[in-house]
This record gives structure tokens, sequence and C-alpha cells, in this order.
């Protein structure tokens, strides 16, 4: 992004500007409808009326890769897939962050044979991974809450290339 | 075996030498590789069976040879009658004619029979991978394919478990 490229270190500046860039990102981070299984539906359940996920700035799913700041996979990921979702992950613009939901898409899960992934991040590397088969709603906006916290925490310098 | 169903099983026997097993109130009719379209259009024409509900394979390696069992299981759904046709089938790569100009749906169970076990279908349409993934080699449903599993890491194993593991992507 343009503002660490030219910024970089600056000091008291920078910190400022860091709180209130990874303020706004957390504030309305877009996730990509990436529901693959089961997971999905809990995930949808996360975005309904009950366990809203509208209150975390997550408002609506983008369908679209280049819309959208959050890769949430939802659901076991095959062998056939794997580069379908290699090819949506580089279509997302910078920045952006994967969550591995559920246990087949941090470890495979129950699927330990020849055609599932054992594990999401053997593909697209991934910052959150919430466990459960199929996690609560409420373990998914924990794992976003987590997200949010790691995303405050992040520094300028670590983001700029060159 | 309903009265009806013997019949057929009588008819298919006349024409093609076929033998029968059977299993409760299903029948298993065998017959050969170069049989196999004549049978299921003499099926679907003369005798009302107008489904093909489902083709799959087995493998019986190394109990049984010959080791594939090509199954055709179709439905008449005019006379309420199920019928069973098995054609054995041995070999690396067997190769069998195709059923889809008898049975459109065939398309689609011969190519998962490709993909799975390696059955050639001669005068396929359309004869791609159609579950697996492009470059998986192999047939998985085989017998003798290896069960492809990881091995979980637990504590006492970590190390050795975590030299074999792909490294998380960057």
């Amino acid at each position: 992004m343009g503002i660490e490229q030219k910024l970089g270190n600056m000091g008291v500046v920078t910190t400022t500007l860091e709180n209130t860039v990874n303020w706004a990102r957390t504030g309305a981070m877009w996730p990509m409808l990436f529901g693959l299984a089961c997971c999905a539906i809990e995930m949808m359940s996360a975005q309904a009326a009950h366990y809203d996920m509208s209150r975390f700035g997550m408002e609506l799913m983008r369908a679209s890769p280049r819309q959208s700041d959050l890769m949430i996979v939802a659901g076991r990921v095959s062998k056939k897939m794997g580069p379908v979702l290699r090819r949506l992950y580089d279509q997302m613009p910078e920045p952006k962050w994967v969550i591995a939901m559920g246990d087949c898409a941090s470890c495979g899960g129950v699927f330990n044979n020849y055609a599932i992934f054992q594990g999401v991040d053997e593909v697209v590397p991934v910052d959150i991974y919430i466990a459960g088969c199929p996690p609560r709603p409420e373990a998914l906006i924990h794992g976003v809450m987590t997200l949010h916290e790691k995303v405050r925490t992040e520094k300028f310098k670590d983001l700029a290339k060159g | 075996m309903d009265k009806k169903l013997e019949k057929i099983i009588q008819a298919l026997q006349n024409n093609f030498g076929a033998t029968v097993e059977e299993f409760r109130d299903e029948a298993h009719v065998f017959v050969k590789v170069n049989q196999i379209v004549d049978a299921l259009t003499l099926l679907r024409d003369k005798h009302e069976f107008e489904l093909l509900s489902t083709m799959t394979a087995v493998d019986y390696w190394p109990q049984q040879s010959p080791r594939f069992h090509l199954i055709y299981q179709l439905t008449s759904l005019a006379q309420n009658l199920s019928v069973q046709l098995r054609v054995p089938l041995n070999g690396d790569q067997p190769k069998v004619p195709t059923a889809t100009r008898v049975y459109q749906v065939a398309n689609w169970r011969e190519r998962e029979a490709w993909d799975m076990f390696g059955i050639e279908f001669e005068g396929h349409p359309d004869p791609r991978s159609i579950l697996l993934a492009d470059d998986q080699e192999g047939h998985p449903l085989r017998k003798d394919f290896p069960l492809g599993y990881e091995e979980p890491q637990f504590s006492f194993n970590f190390d050795e478990i975590g030299l074999h593991k792909p490294e998380p992507k960057e």
C-alpha cells in the first residue's frame, strides 16, 4: 500500500498513523465468501441476525476477491480445489488476511486421505486458525476478534516492501 | 425372484449365455464385455428398463480374479423391477465399449470409473477425469493404491513427522 512504502519509520508520526490505519482496517474488514463445506453453515449463521458479525465491521460478504480483505476458508479443500483457492487468494488486493476456519482447513480434520489438503496452509498463508468441527459462531467471532487484535499490532515497516 | 423378472432373466440367459446369482430378491446377471452393449439395448428396448440407476465398479484384488466387476444397475419404472448386470474385467487397463449411446447418464459414470479404477471406455465422447485433480497419478479406488494418509503428529513423534510436513506457505 502507498502509505507503507512512502513513510517507513518516522517515530511519533508513524505511530499515530499506524494506530489510525489499523483501526480503520479492523473497523470494516469485508470477508470474501469462501464457504466450501459444513463450516459455511456456521459462517452464515454467524453473519445472520442472532450472532451478528456486522457489529464487528463485517457488514457484508463480498463474492468478488477484488473487493474483500479477509478470506475465511470455511471447510475442507480438496486437491482439485487447491489451485482455485490459490488463484482467488492472489486476486485479493493487499492488505489481506486469511482465517482457516474449522478442523479441515486447519489440519485436514477427519479427512486424512489422498484427496484433501491436510491444512489449507499448504496453499495459502494463514493468520488465524479456528478449531472446531464446526466451530460455533461464537468461536468464529472470537477468531475474528483475535485477528483484529493482531491487525492492531501490525507495524508499517513489516508491511513495507523495499 | 419376481415372476416378471424371471422371464427377463431367462431371455438374457438365452440370448447371451449369462450366469445368474441371486441374493435375497436381487438378481445379478454376469455378462461378458463384448455383449454388454447388446444386453443393455435389449433390456432398454424390449423389456422397458428405462433408467440406468447407477454404474460403478468394484475391485476384488487379490481375492478374486478377474479383479474388476463393472456393475450396471437398471430400473424399470413401468414394471417396478430392478436388475443388476455385472461385467467381470481383468488386467491393468481393461477396455469396455461405452454405454453412452444406450443410456446418456452413463457419460459421467464412465468418467468416474475411469478416474477411480482405470477402466477405459471405447467410444466415450469426453474421456476426462471428473473427480480428481489433473495431476493425480494412479487410480485411487483400486485395492493396491496406498491409503495416502498422513501420520498424526503427537508429541512423541513430533520431530520426525515435522521433517516431512510441507512448509506453511508464505
